[in-house]
């Protein structure tokens, strides 16, 4: 076994990053969509924790302002979600399409 | 000096009673308004006397030198802010003071007007004492007092057109006194419109001397006038005489504009007395005597003045022979003595004018206030068919009027004769035959005046009585207030006359002399035109006493007395059934004299349109239909074509507006963009995971292409 380089977190946070990315697209649910996303901000994560242990640790302080804008945007984001649910008595995204005009 | 340098005090003290009565005549007690009004008026009267002795004075080393003072520049200024081009092309500034002038002329105005006025004044504290509206009457005669003592002492047009227009209001004022009365609003609208029609003339006249001389002031226009650089016969001496004579004829009741006069005998006895018999009706004789010099440079208005005078005279005194209301044989009398003063002037013998103006006013105030006394103790009556036999119940009056009548009758020594024959005499001894022809007009109008004047008397005071039982049981003689003035004027009306005593029966006609002056230099004019001596006022002591002279004079005599004798005859025993000797000699003549030539109906069809000729409505009220037809058929046409084009260009306006301006060039980008953006909307149907799925393909597109260049 080869010992555990970058490429294998690069292919770890890819796969991640493609799951997050399957998820946004294909749930109705916007709690899941809110969770996916958080997937692929952490596949991102990934990928500056991994590239920092070539290049210094500009990534891994990247990593962690990443986390504090992962934390507030799910406060906004639940926070519109609860808004909108008081409004419509629904969470499934495809029945929201106002934004169109 | 103290009167002379106080002179504008005169015209002042009446304005003074005026003002008190309109600020607080209604709370006044009529003692105090009694007190107030007529004091003022004989205080006026004294200061009056007063300031003609001192002019006399005045005037001892040149006689007939006008005092004059001026108070202040009343128009204009001295910063030439009302300049204006005189007819020579140079300026001259439209100045008028408040100035006084006395000379002989406004003298003797001033003094009969205030002691007439004075007179007339207690006479109305009796006959108006049951009268309501005390206060505003006397209020009214104050400012009456007021006007014509500005009028007389002004000493420029201006002025004196102030003056002049104070009377006419005063005037229009008092004859409608008794205002609920609708008659009595009428004559009172019909004399200040006829008046304006003068004072139109009077205005035109006053601005073509102000154009022609560059002054308004009586002592530079005569000097002028008398420089000697205007030739006889100057036509704009003669318009601006002929336009001063057009007002003269409105305020002085000449024809055509006499009509105002007879109406306004509407008013109170009092008001006819004194407005319009004695004093404001002089005023037309008063501007054209002050004219005097330039009316003797236009010979032409000299003989329409004369021509005028002689046709009034002799009109009016045919209508008032069967007039049967005692205050209308009286207002067609008063015309026909003006007419006599107007004859006077147009001969040029302006100081026998003046004396005679001078004389009426006593006798014509007397007949109007013995007038009055009669009608008060008949109770409101006034048509003599029923009166008579008044004699001895009230006998002041009847003597007192008998002495007024005889004056005006002009039987020697009363005072009419004196200046009625004076006037005679002058026409007679004019130039030309046609003068002779206006003598003998004035002759057969004294033949007329004596006829109706003792007609008045004997249907009054003689024959039958032939009132109601009423009305006789409260016949009764009139107050102390009334009576008094009475005897005062009939005083007046025999002695007046003995300061005009002609030379050529012994006398030395003081009158005549203390005007001299005024007119002296028109005897000059007249001798240089080549013209007859006599002409000339006061010359008479170069004048050698003709014949002819005494022949007139007993002439006259004669007519007086032979129309006494026909009214005698004819009148004497008036009973109820009394005939008219002219309604049996001449029923036709009768009724035209009766309806005074029908001259008001003339009015009414050609001047003011009350009356129509056939369909037509002429004068006044048809020009008003005319310009009423012409103001909605042309002018509202006119206005109404102008409405529809403009609405018609309006609704032009309004489609281009809505469909080329809003449809195409606003609407139409806005329909464009809308069909060309419908295919980018599409693309938006607001799907957020079909967005994020376009992102992700464009991502996956990006990556590839990098990846497989």
């Amino acid at each position: 076994m080869a010992p555990i380089g970058t490429l294998h977190y690069l292919v770890t946070a890819a796969a991640l990053f493609i799951l997050g990315v399957i998820g946004v697209l294909t749930r109705r649910n916007v709690v899941i969509v809110l969770m996916s996303i958080e997937l692929i901000l952490n596949a991102v994560n990934l990928n500056l924790v991994a590239f920092s242990r070539l290049w210094g640790l500009n990534g891994q302080v990247f990593a962690i302002f990443v986390i504090t804008d992962a934390a507030a945007e799910a406060a906004v984001g639940l926070g519109i979600l609860i808004a909108f649910f008081r409004n419509k008595e629904t969470v499934n995204v495809d029945e929201v399409d106002l934004l169109k005009w | 000096m103290f009167f002379l340098t106080h002179i504008w005090l005169i015209p002042l003290l009446p304005a003074f009673g005026a003002a008190m009565m309109f600020f607080f005549g209604r709370k006044l007690q009529k003692t105090t308004i009694n007190t107030v009004c007529v004091g003022v008026v004989v205080l006026a009267f004294l200061f009056a006397c007063g300031a003609v002795w001192q002019y006399t004075d005045f005037a001892h080393d040149s006689p007939g030198k006008p005092y004059q003072t001026i108070v202040y520049t009343w128009l204009g200024t001295d910063t030439g802010q009302m300049n204006y081009v005189m007819r020579d092309g140079k300026p001259a500034p439209f100045q008028a003071d408040v100035g006084f002038l006395l000379d002989p002329l406004s003298g003797i105005w001033l003094l009969f007007v205030t002691g007439v006025g004075a007179l007339i004044h207690i006479y109305s504290t009796g006959y108006m004492a049951h009268e309501g509206g005390y206060y505003r009457f006397f209020g009214y005669l104050n400012l009456f007092m007021f006007s014509m003592l500005t009028l007389i002492l002004g000493n420029n047009y201006a002025l004196m057109f102030v003056g002049w227009e104070g009377v006419g209001l005063c005037s229009y004022l008092l004859i409608g006194f008794y205002f609920h009365r609708h008659s009595a609003s009428t004559a009172a609208n019909k004399a200040f419109i006829v008046n304006r029609i003068g004072d139109a003339g009077f205005l035109l006249g006053m601005f073509t001397i102000a154009w022609y001389f560059g002054s308004l002031r009586f002592t530079e226009v005569t000097h002028l006038a008398r420089s000697g650089h205007f030739a006889i016969g100057d036509p704009i001496i003669t318009a601006a005489t002929l336009l001063l004579f057009i007002g003269a004829c409105g305020k002085s009741a000449q024809i055509p504009l006499y009509v105002w006069l007879p109406d306004a005998m509407e008013g109170p006895t009092p008001v006819s007395a004194l407005i319009h018999a004695a004093t404001m009706v002089t005023a037309g004789v008063y501007m054209v005597a002050r004219s005097n010099a330039l009316f003797v440079l236009a010979p032409t208005s000299m003989k329409t003045v004369a021509i005028v005078g002689a046709l009034t005279a002799i009109f009016a005194a045919s209508i008032g022979l069967v007039q049967n209301d005692i205050k209308r044989v009286l207002a067609y009398s008063t015309v026909s003595q003006l007419g006599y003063m107007f004859l006077a002037l147009g001969v040029g013998a302006f100081s026998a004018g003046v004396f005679h103006v001078f004389t009426h006013a006593f006798f014509k105030a007397l007949l109007f206030l013995g007038s009055g006394s009669v009608i008060h103790a008949m109770s409101g009556e006034q048509d003599m068919r029923n009166m008579g036999d008044l004699h001895k119940r009230i006998p002041i009056t009847h003597w007192t009027m008998f002495i007024a009548t005889f004056a005006i009758a002009g039987i020697p020594p009363f005072a009419g004769f004196f200046s009625k024959d004076e006037i005679l005499w002058q026409a007679w001894s004019s130039e030309g035959g046609a003068y002779r022809l206006l003598w003998f007009v004035g002759f057969i109008t004294a033949l007329m005046t004596a006829f109706y004047m003792f007609r008045l008397m004997f249907l009054t005071f003689h024959g039958r009585p032939r009132m109601s039982h009423e009305v006789e049981h409260h016949i009764h003689e009139s107050p102390k207030s009334m009576t008094v003035p009475l005897v005062i004027l009939a005083v007046c009306a025999v002695g007046a006359g003995w300061l005009g005593w002609p030379h050529s029966i012994g006398g030395s006609d003081h009158f005549a002399k203390f005007l001299n002056p005024v007119f002296a230099h028109e005897a000059r004019v007249f001798q240089e035109e080549g013209k007859t001596a006599q002409l000339a006022a006061g010359e008479r002591e170069e004048e050698h006493t003709s014949p002819i002279e005494y022949g007139l004079m007993l002439l006259s005599v004669g007519a007086a007395v032979i129309g006494w004798g026909m009214a005698w005859r004819a009148y004497r025993h008036a009973d109820k059934g009394y005939v008219e000797p002219i309604a049996v000699a001449a029923p036709p003549l009768s009724d035209v004299l009766y309806n005074k030539y029908y001259v008001d109906e003339g009015y009414d069809y050609a001047f003011t349109g009350r009356r129509k000729v056939g369909d037509v409505r002429l004068g006044v009220m048809g020009l008003g239909e005319a310009s009423s037809w012409f103001d909605s058929h042309v002018i509202d046409g006119l206005v109404n074509g102008g409405g529809w084009i403009t609405r018609a260009s309006g609704s032009l306006s309004s489609w281009f507006d809505k469909w080329i301006i809003d449809g195409v060039l606003v609407n139409g980008p806005a329909i464009l963009s809308r069909m060309m953006s419908y295919p980018l909307r599409l693309l938006q149907w607001g799907l957020v995971q079909w967005y994020a799925l376009v992102m992700v393909m464009g991502l996956v597109g990006f990556v590839a292409y990098y990846a497989w260049r």
